[in-house]
């Protein structure tokens, strides 16, 4: 584990390093190019700023009036047949919509019920194992101006569906 | 889709609203979920203007070209669309690498240059085969070391803090099994639908 945690604060130095060893080495204006790149990040980041926006906002809508949450009362016991726990359920929903309100709730779950529960096991490997599906849509289409995007969502929302139910089956596998 | 999805995001939360008395909280979410967006977005200059100067650097100096070489089959076997000899293959891997040493912070630009390079090759605002795979191994997550879920755990006292580490990566091998999978079936499915 510190071997990799090591890693992990070691990579990007490294990389820079390495980067800038080579360039170097092959006499390449190394701060010009830098520049010229770092602006290309300037206007990708703003282009990005009306489709980030537009996609918190009604998000933030749909959360603040309760309808997200009568929503997943609703089908709750739907999940639950599944063998997924009750008290997980907000959070396997909320995964793919909004990153920020899943690690709120992992946070919470956590905190109510300990770390080292069942549930705070499961919650945890949960938002390890699966990864915010609108976001990353809505910055990597947004940031390309793709207006299609076919199959793609259905593939993201499967994909997260497989992912909780994995969760669930390897902590209750491992964990007890 | 993802019109469709925005609207009636938005427009559940209202009429809802209307019904269940919650109108204050949503006229303020509005405002303050905007004011978030471009807090993010502010967030994410610094980030992006560093990772394409210095990937910017990488390119010139072809060591994203060496990376490509290294692991092009591999990518080719994931994205049998892309041509053999093109950078998207670096940018690709460099947003895996950073991906599963959970570094999101330099994975989201890494990524969008890989969207972008992949757009200049299909040129069209539809969204190519290599693109929805490349989506869908992103969505799968492929961290393997969730520090942010560690740093939660050790802030509430956990006895082992890294326990979890073992159960989010077979949870997420799994996951991006199934995400490869089911890209492809769709993949062939839109193809018979021709």
């Amino acid at each position: 584990m510190a071997f990799i945690s090591m890693i992990s604060s070691w990579i990007i130095p490294l990389f820079i390093l390495i980067v800038l060893l080579v360039a170097t080495w092959k006499k390449l204006p190394t701060y010009e190019l830098f520049v010229e790149g770092g602006k290309e990040g300037i206007q990708m980041a703003l282009s990005l700023l009306p489709f980030l926006l537009g996609m918190i906002v009604s998000i933030a809508i749909l959360r603040s009036s309760g309808a997200l949450e009568a929503f997943i009362q609703l089908i709750s016991p739907l999940l639950s047949w599944l063998g997924i726990p009750p008290d997980i359920i907000p959070l396997a929903l909320v995964r793919p919509i909004s990153g920020t309100a899943a690690l709120g709730m992992t946070t919470e779950l956590i905190n109510t019920y300990g770390p080292d529960s069942f549930i705070g096991r499961l919650a945890s490997t949960m938002q390890g194992s699966t990864d915010t599906t609108l976001y990353i849509l809505t910055i990597y289409f947004g940031a390309v101006g793709i207006k299609r995007m076919r199959y793609a969502l259905k593939v993201g929302l499967l994909a997260d569906l497989i992912g909780i139910i994995a969760s669930v089956i390897v902590v209750t596998f491992i964990f007890s | 889709m993802v019109n469709l999805i925005w609207a009636s995001m938005a427009i559940i939360g209202i009429v809802y609203a209307l019904f269940n008395g919650t109108m204050d909280q949503v006229n303020q979410a509005i405002f303050e979920s905007a004011n978030q967006a471009v807090t993010l977005t502010i967030g994410l200059i610094s980030i992006l203007i560093f990772w394409l100067g210095i990937m910017k650097i990488a390119e010139k100096a072809s060591i994203l070209n060496m990376l490509a070489k290294l692991f092009r089959p591999i990518i080719l076997k994931i994205f049998p669309d892309l041509p053999k000899d093109h950078p998207v293959i670096g940018y690709i891997l460099s947003n895996i690498t950073a991906n599963i040493f959970g570094l999101g912070n330099a994975a989201t630009p890494m990524g969008i240059k890989a969207m972008e390079e992949m757009k200049k090759l299909s040129n069209s605002d539809e969204a190519s085969r290599s693109m929805i795979t490349f989506l869908a191994l992103n969505t799968s997550s492929l961290t393997l070391i969730p520090t942010t879920v560690i740093a939660i755990r050790i802030q509430f006292g956990s006895q082992e803090p890294t326990e979890i580490v073992g159960t989010t990566i077979i949870a997420t091998i799994i996951s991006t099994v199934a995400a490869i999978l089911i890209d492809r079936y769709f993949y062939y499915k839109s193809l018979r639908r021709k």
